[in-house]
């Protein structure tokens, strides 16, 4: 699971009124290189919730993103390559998400998260 | 009969994604594919360039399609339980012959209502504003098309149906075509495949015609559909005073030809 994927996950529970965003735990993830596409980052770049990504990458032992970011940090080059990275290349294979107001925990295993509810949580 | 699915797959998904009419910017957008098994339709989507986020509640599935490496994310999950993501981060969605499953009861607890509301409600709110989903459906009557597009509709989704090859049993395919947000010029539906008439004999001769039914569903105004035969001439006045004479031959009461007999009413599409 990429952190692109994690910064659109929300908690899903009855009754959760905020489930985002969902707290990262990972015991196992590895990079992969994939080629960076400006276009794509500055289309995506409005719909991301920052400090979401932020504190993702940090527990990914990623810290080479500004706090803050806008818009006027997309046409930086070097700004484009970590976000690039942070956002594309970080896959978590091992951990769990963890719902902010609830605690439950939503294994990764494989790279795959499980996200399926139990009966008393639809 | 796997050799076959695949053989059919990137087709269905081509024109999934060609139905989901996205812009022709060269830049990669954030898809859905929605039971995405193992990754068959998701490889469509990043052979055309395109970020995706699969789901399904398979597994194994889900197993195979990582082995295969693909390049989306897979989540498992359920997606009459809702899909769980942010509102407005989705620039559209996929689904190959999933969403009809949405109609089974398999647990005692789970209402096919109540997971068609969960699907389209959460599918709803997480596609940008103009955005498409694309769900190609196998649905096995028509109850469950029309439970399926109540659901949409009441989500808010306006849209259509496209069939392609209608008046083939094998290559039918039947495509859901919704789009977030009021009815436009951008959610006019293309033509199914098929429908020039290629197929059709010369007359439209009984009541046993494979009719073609275009229906356009908006959100608050139901239309009037307009049926057509294969010629896509509608049944006029001739047809009608025909089958009159027939049915009287046969003895039944028939109520006696006027100048009101299949006048023109005004059909809507």
């Amino acid at each position: 699971m990429r952190l692109l994927t994690h910064n659109m996950l929300s908690c899903n529970i009855k009754g959760v009124t905020n489930g985002f965003p969902l707290k990262l735990e990972a015991d196992k993830w590895v990079t992969k290189e994939v080629d960076l596409n400006a276009d794509f980052l500055r289309g995506i770049f409005p719909k991301i919730e920052w400090s979401a990504l932020l504190a993702a990458a940090r527990v990914l032992g990623f810290a080479e993103l500004p706090e803050q970011a806008d818009a006027s940090m997309l046409s930086s080059d070097d700004f484009l390559r970590r976000f690039h990275h942070a956002l594309l290349e970080l896959h978590v294979e091992e951990g769990a998400l963890v719902c902010p107001e609830t605690g439950r925990k939503f294994p990764i295993n494989k790279g795959i998260p499980n996200m399926l509810l139990h009966e008393d949580e639809v | 009969m796997v050799f076959f699915i695949i053989i059919l797959g990137p087709r269905i998904s081509e024109r999934a994604l060609e139905l989901l009419n996205l812009p022709n910017d060269g830049v990669p957008k954030l898809l859905l594919d929605i039971g995405c098994g193992s990754g068959l339709s998701g490889e469509t989507l990043s052979e055309n360039g395109h970020h995706w986020i699969g789901y399904d509640i398979s597994q194994s599935m889900l197993d195979i399609a990582v082995e295969r490496e693909v390049e989306g994310d897979v989540l498992l999950g359920d997606m009459g339980q809702g899909l769980g993501l942010r509102p407005g981060v989705v620039d559209g969605a996929i689904s190959i012959s999933a969403v009809q499953w949405l109609c089974y009861a398999d647990k005692s607890s789970h209402e096919p209502r109540m997971r068609l509301k969960a699907f389209f409600g959460s599918l709803y709110r997480c596609l940008a504003r103009g955005a498409r989903a694309v769900l190609q459906l196998y649905a096995e009557n028509m109850n469950q098309s029309e439970m399926i597009m109540t659901y949409a509709m009441r989500a808010g989704f306006s849209g259509g149906v496209v069939v392609d090859w209608p008046h083939s049993s094998k290559a039918r395919k039947e495509y859901l075509v919704l789009t977030c947000g009021p009815a436009s010029l951008q959610t006019a539906l293309p033509k199914g495949k098929g429908e020039d008439g290629e197929m059709c004999s010369d007359e439209d001769d009984s009541d046993d015609d494979e009719n073609q039914t275009v229906g356009v569903y908006e959100r608050n105004r139901p239309r009037k559909k307009l049926k057509v035969n294969k010629k896509g001439k509608s049944k006029g006045k001739q047809w009608v005073l025909k089958k009159k004479e027939q049915m009287r031959r046969k003895g039944n009461d028939v109520p006696p030809d006027s100048k009101y007999t299949a006048r023109k009413r005004k059909a809507y599409f």
